[in-house]
């Protein structure tokens, strides 16, 4: 009896600790109000910040259509800012992203895949410990490492096959940064085949399916959102890599499929233009937003693309 | 012997399987067969010493209260419970006199013939058609005819393609759980197996479906053996033909479902089937 008596009391203790800080809890509650206005003031901050590179890029290429017919600037071939008969096309420099990127993805696609695979389906525990943080490493290193590493060691490396290779070139650091995008490639595609859920290998093992099919037709499919998440990821990363390219393929505005030339990437033609002393005002000025636009406006589209992908294939689970 | 090399059967098959059983009903072959079957997790024993017989187009019960090793046994017999990896066996297990414990057995072609309906209903995020397509495509069945018709025979086997066949195309996730269920066994079925693993089928369903499931039971039978784990003796008097009473890892009684629910020989088998523990 004592023992439920004493019970009661605690409880109605509590009871009471709890209405007495309630009503000392008042500018608890003014805070508890005022953080999603906080939250929503922030978020803002970053839409704004959008909308303001947005609204520069915007005006300053409007100041350059005004030199160079928009037309001009999307088909032409020629690629010559400086001097005389300065033409401004921005063809040479899109062959030299896209190349690069397309290079890039043949190489991390593939490597990254098979990584994910072995690592979510293959690999013991021990393994998986072992070679997970080396992938982490493969990410951490500075992308001036990466631009090093193309021009002096896998180019010279590849023109022992192909003499024809130029000492600068866009096959190089297009394979460098396939070797960069690995990791993301294979980390989040394999957390993507990590989680799917263990009873669906079940029921493929379970009508006879080998490993490999049950990977290949289970849990690939069913992770196929993530994956096809991580290679768009991936592209847009090439589409955006500077350094690599800035170094290791010089700055010849090519427009071609040779992948033995040096090419311009849309980056790299940034970074050399700012790199100069382009007057303010001047076309060559301009073109900079120009270029900064139309890379913009990719990586929009491909992340558009990249979002209709992962919801058209997506698989519920 | 025939049996297991010849895939022929399974996939052409697809009309009557059963005929050639009922040929054979008054000597019932036997389908499996363990042999001082042990099994532990690391040092956990949690198989036995098991000798059971099980034989063709019966329906045997497993019942007995948790943690006895039912799952664990019946994962034994089409070697999934080889996924854990701190499980050792000894002993033999014969199916159709060959032991599937003998490393040379590979492992796929006894799942092939010995399918399995889990506890949870557990579809691929695929469509209905895809999903029962599955293990048919996997071993090489490519004819979108041939698929056509197994899709169909198999969900009409499973008593679900009323149900499901204006919507073959939408993912299996929109499906009620029963529904799933029968989907699952459907997908079973699809290859036409020999043998069909049941782990509590019914666990996670409603009585209505569950009945459905219990008159499917007795409809497979006709042309399939049937392993069922229960923990429902009503369920397990009503469909099966005999019934084994495990008991932490040991068989305790296994005879005829007649006689094991109406004159128990073991004093713990009767103690369970009363309900005085378990
Ligand atoms: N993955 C595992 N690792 C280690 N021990 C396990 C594992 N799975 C089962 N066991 C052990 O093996 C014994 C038998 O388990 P099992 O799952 O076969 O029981 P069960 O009869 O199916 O029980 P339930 O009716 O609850 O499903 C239990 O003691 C359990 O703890
Ligand atoms: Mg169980």
């Amino acid at each position: 009896m004592e023992k439920t008596f004493g019970n009661e009391e605690k409880n109605l203790n509590v009871q009471e600790l709890i209405a007495k800080n309630k009503s000392t809890v008042s500018f608890g509650n003014y805070v508890e109000k005022l953080i999603p206005k906080a939250l929503l003031l922030i978020a803002t901050i970053s839409i704004l910040t959008t909308l303001g590179i947005i609204i520069t890029l915007l005006t300053e290429t409007i100041e350059f259509f005004k030199d160079v017919p928009f037309v001009e600037f999307f088909t032409g071939t020629v690629l010559k800012p400086l001097g005389q008969n300065a033409q401004f096309g921005v063809l040479p420099l899109l062959a030299g992203t896209f190349i690069s990127s397309g290079i890039a993805m043949i190489v991390a696609i593939p490597i990254g895949l098979m990584t994910a695979i072995y690592l979510s389906e293959y690999a013991s525990d021990k393994v998986r410990r072992f070679l997970k943080p080396m992938l982490e490493i493969l990410a951490g290193i500075p992308t001036i490492v990466y631009g090093f590493f193309a021009l002096t060691f896998v180019t010279p490396l590849l023109r022992s096959f192909i003499p024809a290779l130029e000492p600068t070139n866009i096959l190089s650091p297009g394979i460098v940064m396939g070797i960069m995008i690995i990791p993301m490639v294979a980390s989040l595609s394999e957390d993507a085949m990590s989680s799917v859920p263990n009873s669906m290998r079940e029921g493929a093992l379970a009508l006879g399916a080998t490993k490999l099919e049950v990977t290949w037709r289970v849990v690939v499919p069913a992770a196929i959102s993530g994956i096809v998440a991580s290679f768009v990821l991936g592209i847009s990363r090439a589409i955006g890599e500077t350094m690599i390219v800035t170094i290791a393929s010089g700055s010849t505005k090519n427009f071609g499929f040779d992948v033995t030339q040096s090419m311009q990437t849309m980056t790299a033609y940034i970074v050399e233009v700012t790199g100069g002393d382009a007057p303010a005002g001047s076309t060559l000025y301009y073109s900079l937003y120009a270029v900064a636009m139309t890379l913009f406006v990719f990586t929009l589209i491909m992340n558009l693309i990249a979002r209709y992908i992962s919801r058209k294939f997506r698989e519920e689970y | 012997m025939a049996v297991i090399t010849d895939f022929s059967k399974n996939q052409v098959g697809l009309k009557n399987q059963g005929k050639e059983g009922f040929e054979n009903m008054t000597a019932k072959n036997l389908v499996f067969d363990t042999k001082d079957l042990n099994l532990w997790y690391g040092d956990d024993h949690a198989l036995k010493n098991i000798n059971l017989d099980i034989y063709e187009n019966e329906v045997t019960a497993i019942i007995g209260p948790s943690g006895c090793g039912k799952s664990t046994f019946i994962k034994t017999l089409n070697r999934m419970v080889e996924l854990i990896p701190v499980v050792r066996i000894s002993g033999d297990i014969l199916y159709r006199e060959r032991n599937i414990l003998d490393k040379s057995f590979k492992v796929e072609d006894l799942r092939t013939h010995v399918g399995m309906v889990f506890q949870k209903p557990n579809p691929f995020p695929k469509s209905i058609y895809d999903n029962i397509a599955y293990g048919p495509r996997i071993h090489g069945i490519k004819n979108k005819k041939i698929l056509d018709e197994i899709v169909e025979k198999s969900l009409r086997g499973a008593a679900i393609w009323d149900e499901v066949k204006d919507r073959l195309n939408e993912n299996a996730y929109g499906l009620s759980g029963g529904q799933q269920q029968r989907l699952c066994l459907a997908r079973c079925l699809a290859i036409e197996p020999d043998v069909i693993l049941m782990d509590e089928p019914t666990s996670a369903l409603d009585p209505i479906s569950t009945l459905k499931i219990e008159e499917l039971v007795q409809e497979l039978k006709k042309e399939y053996s049937i392993i069922i784990v229960t923990h429902n003796m009503q369920q397990a008097a009503r469909i099966s033909d005999k019934t084994a009473f495990f008991l932490n890892g040991e068989v305790v009684e296994y005879t005829d479902t007649n006689k094991i629910f109406s004159t128990p020989s073991d004093k713990r088998t009767e103690d369970y089937i009363t309900g005085r523990f378990g």
